[in-house]
């Protein structure tokens, strides 16, 4: 039944009734959620919210209790693991940065690229000029082209963000899990993130978890505030904001 | 298809490598045979067996450093697969002796006719013909690491984890074949070899073409893990070693990049016990002794673990120094030196000789590079291999 | 029926009594008569003697009887004198008792035959069926059981008529019922209660009796002894159970004890110390040198040796623990692959250090009285020092419990193994921590030690023989949850103990680790994981 409403709506994600819990602590609880292709959402909510479980769930690493998670209004995404999600089309930018600090800039992007993933096809690749020409134009991107023969573990901390923004670029999915890209950057990096992230929205479904208020703003889209592992409010950032629980929520009672 | 892999995966250093091997594999024979005995270049023909040991040893060597330095699967247990191979060589050999052994027996090896087997297992045949018994070396490790490994990753067992059920592995093997039931010769192992490919194993022409083919064994081992770390291939090992989570994350199969580098790993392992039982002269289930495996280890963190080059010297400088001091007035402190090296290199020279003696160039170099940057960056190009080192 | 008994003995007494005073030539007296007849060298004088001998009541019959039975009697055809060789090689003359000097030259040793070795065999057990020893009395009323001697029945009735020590009576009565069921002419009731008898024994013994019975009893007899064979098969089955659980426990309590300290350790820091083995030895060498200073300066204390030796041991197996985290360890954490290269050089260190200052060879560790010994329950034997073991292990587990829950390094201790970073963030001292983790780990290993140098050979390989079951105990158990170890101790210990009668002790060992080989992949982090964001993947 499920499977056909959100054909119906066509969501991208499309998220119910979703239950996770370690250890008797409910990480999860009952949360439901969707996102139309070709959206930008924030995701704002305090610790321990859920948010990066809610991404462990939607990429696969977590599985949850109960509930439905749908890819594209037919895939559930309950069943695959990592690998087949990100196969699937789905990218994920972590709350760390991790970037393979020991390989230089352009191989983190090259690994990163959606080309043929087997043992075989990697065993014998030879690079092609598409190849090199779609990372040279992700380097631009992220401006990194200077950095492109340094190794990823001497990058600053916002480069490294962006390096793994690139990573996503890259790895061209269809939809976009970016968990706080913001976290350390100066308020520029903060500005130029968010224009890139507008940019890369053009063409690609996103899903943004951040703190900064200002940036959230700044991409001025709909946001869901999530709490206790559910979704509290939802709406543009000054309706949220005005919500009285989710100050209640944020400030504490 | 391939040729490009080829030229790619062979730098300086690389070249370098093979051709001292090469110079090796071919001098020290030539020595032996040629030169008068007792002249002061002449090589003595024990010397050539135990040199040859220590080439097989630097072949393992190889084998744990592509899984443990560039996936970063420590396996505790690759001297099983040394020992299979060494198992699948020595049944070999074992059934070259034919009826010239102890009880004259044309079909059962002595130990067989001793324990009273009425007939040759069914596992031991084929070990007659010299094809079948290489085809086993490669298959016989081979198969185990790719069940063991499928098991394995595909559950994500990984770190000390793995290292404990690997080392659970070759203890559990250990105990097999101490069984004298258990159809290899219990105990005492398979001994007593006469001929290999119709050559008498003792004879010094033998040992010599034993010696040149592990030179070779190497070489070509050297020059499959280079293409291997130098592909794309290589880099998502790295990868799955520094970020293994990230990697799955970009749409790897992780788990089939392990179990194709460690199933690799286990033959190379395999040929190098192959290689080792003709020039020891026996095999017995003392190689599958986990203590075995975690002292190949060492032998690859002395050297410098991620380096090819540092496996191989690493094995090398290890047993040269046991040899040394378990022969003199020092074996009785030779356990005490082995430990503290497990000790002083995890501690303090955690990258190896090669990989200490590579940084300190890399510094050098960095401080030229610093001079003229933009050159460098305008000559590579996307396809050039990261030097792993 | 017991009066029926006595009435039968008293007539075999009477007419023994009217044979020696009647039908034989009177010579000095009654005894020595008999004893000159095994002089004649006939089978069926020497079985008269024995008869008359068992029954004198003279001292001397209990020496000659055991040393016809051992072929240590002598005869002079020519003299008629008889003597004994003495098991320290002294001669005395059977009759008298007095000391000989040697044997004359033609004495000849007694000669007895299958037939007369049974009637002496039960002779004997008359005469301690009759001694004053309880002990005695009890052994002898035991082997009645197993020779069935049909000969013996009236004394073994007489006995039974004066014994006043239960088990003794006990025994006797299954002697009795072991007599009755081999007599041909005994009646069918008779067998019967005596199959009831033998059947509430219920041993192998009572199973070998029921089953040597030949095929020509009565079909009732036959019947009752079968159904009996089946139910003492059955009650020997579930105690051969209970035997192995037994077994089971205790090897689960040993692989506890050497591999408790090594799941704190790897689960509050993460660090896999393959030096743990070590750690264990040194405790059992402290055992060692503890009971060496005992036993040249104050051979009194020796019941006392492993009190004193437990916390030295810990004391000095939890030091050097300090000193390994302090000096090498705490270098390289967040490397747990190069702790565990590091820590199996110690590991080879400790080994020869120890091989170099006591030798390679084992060291003997005595028992203390109160740990030597055995005792049994029902169908099975439990040996004091296993079961000291086992309290033992269960004592140490409650004490660490109770330890981690009730002090302020237990809550620092759980703390940093669920969460580390936070616990650090809380102001944890996660270094200090570290420490007295790492040294509570090895003294524990220590303690240890000090019990499996009871029961195992105090070798400089005393450690590695445990460190890799010790491993599996802290793998199938997961890390991170005490009770998790005790559990897989205790599978594993009951596992290995169930497999091995079936498939032999290394096949078994072979197939506990395939089968662990199995499960980690069923369940990487064991059977009782931490789970959450925390953990890492």
């Amino acid at each position: 039944m499920n499977v056909m409403d959100t054909r119906a709506t066509s969501a991208m994600l499309y998220l119910d009734g979703v239950h996770v819990s370690f250890d008797g602590f409910h990480a999860i609880n009952n949360l439901s959620l969707t996102l139309a292709p070709g959206e930008m959402r924030a995701i704002i909510g305090p610790n321990g919210a859920g948010k990066t479980t809610m991404m462990d769930i939607i990429t696969g690493k977590t599985k949850p209790d109960e509930g439905t998670v749908l890819f594209d209004g037919t895939v559930d995404l309950t069943r695959l693991d990592e690998t087949r999600i990100a196969e699937l089309g789905i990218g994920r930018k972590f709350q760390k940065p991790t970037v393979f600090e020991s390989q230089t800039v352009q191989d983190n992007l090259l690994l990163a690229l959606n080309v043929d993933h087997s043992v075989r096809g990697t065993l014998f690749w030879r690079g092609s000029k598409a190849e090199s020409e779609r990372i040279d134009k992700v380097l631009e991107t992220i401006r990194l082209t200077d950095a492109r023969n340094r190794l990823a573990g001497s990058l600053s901390h916002g480069q490294k963000q962006w390096l793994e923004i690139g990573m996503l670029l890259a790895q061209d999915p269809k939809v976009l899990l970016v968990d706080e890209p913001v976290a350390g950057m100066t308020d520029v990096e903060t500005h130029l993130t968010a224009e890139l992230l507008k940019q890369i929205n053009k063409n690609h479904t996103i899903m943004v978890v951040e703190h900064d208020m200002t940036f959230v703003r700044e991409l001025g889209v709909k946001v869901t505030c999530l709490h206790e592992g559910s979704v509290l409010a939802e709406g543009t950032i000054d309706q949220v904001s005005a919500n009285e629980r989710v100050v209640e929520v944020y400030l504490g009672r | 298809m391939t040729p490009h892999i080829l030229t790619r995966s062979l730098d300086r250093a690389a070249a370098t490598f093979i051709l001292i091997v090469a110079a090796l594999g071919i001098l020290i024979p030539l020595s032996n045979l040629l030169l008068p005995q007792g002249s002061m270049f002449q090589v003595p023909t024990y010397l050539v067996a135990l040199w040859g040991k220590y080439v097989c040893y630097a072949i393992l060597a190889l084998s744990i450093d592509l899984i443990w330095g560039y996936c970063g699967i420590l396996s505790l247990g690759h001297g099983a697969f040394f020992a299979l191979g060494g198992y699948a060589m020595g049944m070999y050999l074992m059934r070259q002796i034919g009826s010239r052994g102890v009880y004259g027996n044309p079909l059962l090896p002595d130990f067989m006719v001793f324990l009273n087997y009425p007939k040759l297992p069914w596992y031991w045949h084929g070990f007659d013909m010299f094809w079948f018994a290489a085809l086993m070396v490669l298959l016989a490790p081979g198969l185990l690491a790719f069940c063991f490994g499928w098991l394995a990753f595909r559950s994500r067992v990984t770190g000390v984890y793995l290292s404990i059920i690997t080392q659970a592995m070759t203890y559990a093997l250990l105990l097999a074949f101490f069984r004298n039931d258990f159809g290899f010769g219990g105990n005492n192992g398979l001994t007593d070899f006469k001929d290999i490919l119709g050559f008498n194993v003792q004879a010094e022409g033998t040992r010599c073409a034993l010696f040149l083919l592990s030179c070779l064994a190497l070489i070509i081992a050297f020059v499959i893990c280079r293409a291997v770390v130098s592909s794309k291939l290589g880099k998502v090992l790295i990868a799955v070693r520094d970020a293994e989570s990230r990697t799955r994350f970009l749409g790897y199969r992780v788990e089939t990049y392990k179990l194709f580098v460690f199933t690799l790993s286990a033959c190379m392992a395999g040929v190098a016990g192959a290689l080792y039982v003709p020039q020891v002269g026996i095999i017995n289930p003392s190689e599958f002794a986990p203590g075995n495996s975690i002292e190949a280890v060492i032998w690859v963190a002395v050297g410098g673990r991620g380096t090819l080059i540092g496996a191989a010297l690493g094995a090398v400088v290890v047993n040269y120094a046991k040899t040394y001091f378990t022969s003199g007035p020092l074996a009785p402190y030779w356990l005490f030196m082995l430990g503290a090296m497990f000790i002083l290199v995890t501690l303090l020279l955690p990258k190896g000789i090669i990989g200490t003696f590579n940084s300190w160039r890399d510094k050098q170099r960095s401080a030229a590079i610093e001079a003229d940057k933009e050159s460098a960056a305008r000559e590579d190009g996307i396809g050039e291999p990261n030097p792993a080192e | 029926m017991f009066a029926n008994c006595i009435d039968r003995f008293r007539a075999l007494f009477l007419s023994i009594l009217l044979l020696s005073c009647f039908v034989l030539p009177a010579m000095a007296g009654p005894f020595e008569d008999s004893v000159a007849k095994f002089a004649n060298d006939e089978f069926s004088d020497t079985e008269d003697a024995v008869g008359e001998i068992a029954s004198s009541g003279n001292p001397l019959a209990s020496p000659i009887i055991s040393a016809l039975q051992d072929g240590r009697l002598s005869a002079d055809p020519d003299s008629k004198k008889v003597f004994i060789t003495q098991p320290d090689g002294k001669i005395i003359d059977a009759a008298t008792g007095a000391a000989v000097d040697k044997l004359p030259d033609n004495a000849a040793a007694v000669r007895l035959n299958n037939r007369l070795r049974r009637t002496v065999d039960a002779a004997v057990g008359g005469l301690t069926l009759m001694s004053s020893d309880p002990a005695k009395r009890l052994s002898a009323a035991q082997s009645v059981l197993k020779s069935h001697e049909e000969s013996m029945l009236p004394t073994v009735d007489s006995a039974l008529a004066k014994e006043t020590n239960k088990s003794t009576r006990q025994a006797l009565a299954e002697g009795r019922a072991a007599i009755i069921l081999f007599k041909s002419d005994a009646s069918d009731s008779d067998k019967l209660d005596a199959v009831a008898v033998i059947k509430a024994r219920g041993d192998q013994e009572a199973l070998a009796l029921l089953t040597s019975l030949d095929a020509g009893q009565p079909p009732l007899v036959a019947k009752a002894a079968a159904s009996a064979i089946s139910s003492i098969q059955s009650n020997l089955a579930l105690w051969s159970t209970v035997q192995n659980a037994w077994y089971g426990l205790s090897l689960g309590s040993v692989l506890l004890l050497a591999a408790i300290g090594l799941a704190i350790t790897f689960g509050v820091m993460g660090v896999i110390n393959m030096a743990h083995g070590e750690m264990v030895m040194l405790g059992a060498y402290t055992t060692f040198a503890v009971q060496e200073v005992i036993r040249t300066s104050y051979p009194g204390l020796f019941d006392y040796s492993l009190l004193i030796a437990l916390p030295l041991a810990f004391l000095v197996a939890g030091g050097i623990g300090v000193l390994i985290e302090r000096s090498i360890i705490r270098f390289l954490y967040g490397r747990p692959l190069e702790t565990l290269l590091a820590t199996w050089g110690l590991s080879l260190v400790l080994q020869q250090a120890v091989r170099t200052l006591f030798g390679p060879t084992n060291r003997e560790v005595g028992n203390p009285s109160w740990m030597s010994g055995a005792f049994e329950v029902g169908q099975i034997t439990i040996t004091y020092n296993r079961l000291w073991i086992f309290c033992f292990t269960l004592a140490v587990f409650a004490i660490l419990l109770a330890m981690l829950r009730y002090t302020a390094l237990g809550l620092e201790m759980r703390a940093v193994t669920q969460n580390r970073r936070m616990a650090a963030s809380m102001g944890i001292a996660t270094s200090r921590v570290d420490a007295l983790t790492f040294g509570l780990g090895s003294g524990i290993a220590g303690i240890a030690g000090v019990a499996l140098s009871q029961i195992d050979n105090v070798s400089p390989n005393l450690g590695q023989s445990y460190i890799i079951d010790s491993f599996m105990v802290v793998v199938f158990g997961g890390v991170g949850n005490l009770w998790g170890t005790l559990v897989g101790a205790f599978t594993l210990g009951i596992a290995n103990k169930f497999l091995e009668p079936v498939a032999g002790a290394v096949l078994g060992k072979i197939a506990i680790l395939v089968l662990i080989i199995l499960f980690i992949q069923k369940r990487p982090r064991g059977l009782f994981a931490l789970k959450g964001r925390a953990v890492e993947a």
